[in-house]
């Protein structure tokens, strides 16, 4: 499985683990991972340390999560990117939108 | 070909049959027929192969020793005969011989039956191979659907990107100083790249890369098309086209799609060049002297932020005819070769460095590229622009190419247009006033004339007047930084200042004459000795007054130089039409 998830013990915090290529054929899964949980989880954290790769399509991936997740009110953090997918974000300035660590 | 699957009885078939021996030929015909199947029946292989194309039977049956042609000739010649069609062959054989019977399904047969007949399984193997006949007309059937569907698609396809170059590639990126790669992965490619004339002459570049590629990123590219090639020839600033196409963006597109792109807007006149880089790679700006300045995306691709957030700041750079700026989509630092291994910047910067004339920059990134992938073809798209500054007089004005409208117009008219306090600081009155102009017929093909003189007056205006910049700062590079961001300060704090202009235009016999009046708020300024400088010396920018005077009839300030008052007689190309 090339994404799992994980809820904090007191179901707060949504964990999304991506592994390998974050792309266009992760659409459905990524999507699922948040869109089937109840509404309790008030932060997200996508974990990038086993993503090896992302493209324009993740990034679109990581917008509807935003949107699904309040849009400006969105606690979203990004954590432990690679430096190929440090870059991405950053040339897209997505650490305007994002807490990236 | 015959459609006994379509029958009532599905299981009812069309058999021929070969057999030499008339007793073993009469048992079997017999037999099929009693359950139910029509039958033909021939004595050798010959006979069978010349009836076959006739009666199109469903399945043959043939006896593998004939006398004139054996069963296995037959075999070959109608499997050739039967091309795609799926026709089992079954040899009929009083042989047991393991190699004899694996020689029959060697030479093209698809099973035997052995005799003496056994009904049951002759009933058996007809329906399994019945079946097995039904599955591959029906494979055939939804393949030939999908390949004719697919032709379909593509022509329409090849079509509608007919209808999308005849938008999107109407502008100048044929012009001499720009060249540029675009390398579609499907007919339509998600990376845009439009070039456009601006009235007072220069130009705008807008490269881009939509999420995604094919038809949904063509139908984002139809708008943004339409705005750029639409603002810009009515002379927008290119911080007034961002701020559109993003809003009809984030408007347009779902959550999650979006366009990183850079836009560039290039003033030979003034020498400089104004960057917006959100989400694209970082520019390159190769001086002429080799030295080489990198221009990092600072903002959030297009269609992303709401209006009221995104930023449209463009960063000015000071140039000189010569000077090279280089963009890219990420499709080249993508490209990836046969270890799955990117090209990267670290390579791009190499290949720049490696570059020898700058004329075939685009050439040079673009061999190393295709050097490093190898044969593996490209994932994303990828596109590469190059842009030269040159000497405003080499960028010839389009626009005096235009066809002379015919149709009537206003040709006498007058006009007051003041623009007060914040307004000052936010809005452009510029297009609103070329068009009016543009409006009288025939004027139109002197648009990059009438903005020029537009446009000189109104900045000396806002700059020196409202603002009291000086242009002595732009004598120097760090000087001109400064002065724009001291123009972006000065421009939140003007309350209480006007700039007013009036525009009167009367028809003459050649042509017309049109008048404007630009007057300020401002302390006003002294034009005599302005003047006299900027005939000895070479200023990076000054007023512009020269120009204003080659341009207009005459050029005149009054009030201290507050209020300037330019005549510009045209004529019509050709005689008024009656």
């Amino acid at each position: 499985m090339p994404i799992r998830t994980h809820r904090s013990d007191d179901g707060q915090t949504l964990t999304i683990q991506i592994e390998g290529r974050f792309d266009f054929s992760t659409h459905q899964a990524f999507r699922n991972a948040y869109e089937h949980e109840d509404r309790e989880v008030s932060n997200f954290v996508v974990d990038l340390s086993q993503t090896t790769y992302l493209d324009s399509s993740a990034l679109g991936m990581l917008l509807l999560l935003r949107d699904f997740a309040g849009g400006d009110r969105a606690r979203i953090q990004l954590k432990h990117c690679n430096n190929d997918v440090r870059r991405i974000l950053t040339i897209s300035n997505f650490e305007q939108l994002f807490s990236i660590q | 070909m015959k459609v006994s699957a379509d029958h009532v009885d599905a299981s009812a078939l069309r058999i021929l049959i070969a057999d030499d021996s008339d007793s073993d030929r009469l048992i079997l015909k017999t037999l099929l027929k009693r359950l139910g199947h029509e039958v033909r029946a021939a004595s050798d292989g010959r006979e069978a192969v010349t009836v076959f194309p006739d009666y199109q039977p469903d399945i043959v049956l043939l006896d593998v020793l004939m006398p004139v042609m054996d069963g296995i000739d037959a075999a070959r010649r109608i499997k050739e005969m039967a091309g795609e069609e799926l026709v089992p062959v079954i040899f009929l054989t009083s042989l047991t011989d393991a190699d004899a019977l694996a020689h029959c399904l060697d030479a093209g047969g698809d099973d035997f039956l052995t005799k003496p007949y056994n009904k049951v399984i002759i009933q058996a193997k007809l329906g399994a191979f019945n079946r097995m006949r039904q599955m591959h007309r029906t494979l055939s059937r939804q393949r030939d659907l999908i390949q004719d569907r697919n032709r379909q698609l593509l022509e329409e396809q090849q079509l509608a990107k007919r209808v999308f170059d005849n938008i999107a590639h109407t502008g100048c990126l044929d012009a001499d100083n720009i060249r540029y790669h675009i390398s579609p992965l499907s007919i339509f490619n998600g990376d845009i790249l439009f070039a456009c004339p601006r009235p007072a002459g220069g130009m705008h570049i807008l490269v881009g890369d939509f999420t995604g590629h094919g038809l949904p990123a063509a139908i984002g590219a139809l708008p943004i098309a339409e705005i750029f090639y639409g603002m810009t020839t009515m002379g927008f600033s290119g911080s007034d086209l961002l701020r559109e196409i993003n809003d009809k963006l984030v408007r347009i597109l779902p959550t999650g799609m979006f366009c990183c792109a850079a836009l560039i807007q290039a003033d030979f006149h003034l020498n400089q060049l104004r960057i917006w880089n959100g989400g694209l790679p970082d520019g390159v700006l190769i001086r002429r002297d080799g030295t080489k300045e990198f221009l990092e995306s600072k903002y959030l691709p297009l269609g992303v932020l709401s209006s009221g957030r995104f930023d449209a700041s463009m960063e000015v750079f000071h140039t000189s005819a010569g000077d090279m700026l280089l963009m890219m989509t990420d499709g080249v630092l993508e490209a990836e070769n046969q270890n799955s291994e990117q090209y990267g910047g670290a390579r791009l910067k190499q290949a720049l460095d490696n570059a020898s004339a700058s004329e075939q920059l685009i050439d040079a990134v673009l061999t190393d590229v295709v050097a490093f992938c190898g044969h593996r073809k490209g994932r994303d798209d990828l596109t590469l622009v190059s842009l030269k500054m040159v000497v405003d007089a080499e960028f010839r004005q389009p626009a005096e190419q235009l066809p002379q409208s015919v149709l009537k117009g206003p040709t006498d008219w007058h006009c007051v247009y003041e623009v007060r306090d914040e307004t000052l600081g936010k809005f452009s009155p510029l297009p609103l006033l070329l068009h009016i102009c543009m409006e009288v017929p025939g004027l139109r093909r002197k648009s990059a004339d009438i903005y020029t003189l537009l446009s000189e007056l109104y900045n000396n205006a806002l700059e020196h007047g409202v603002l009291k910049l000086s242009s002595d700062l732009k004598t120097s590079s760090d000087g001109f930084s400064y002065y724009y961001s001291e123009r972006e300060r000065r421009l939140g704090n003007v309350d209480g200042h006007f700039i007013r202009f009036s525009l009167a235009h009367r028809k003459t016999d050649a042509g017309g004459q049109l008048r404007i009046i630009c007057e300020d708020s401002g302390d006003g300024f002294d034009h005599t000795t302005e003047l006299e400088s900027q005939a000895t010396e070479a200023h990076y920018s000054g007023r512009g007054l020269m120009l204003m005077q080659k341009l207009g009839n005459s050029l005149r300030y009054s009030e201290y130089g507050s209020c300037a008052e330019i005549v510009y007689d045209w004529e019509l190309a050709e005689p008024v039409p009656e």
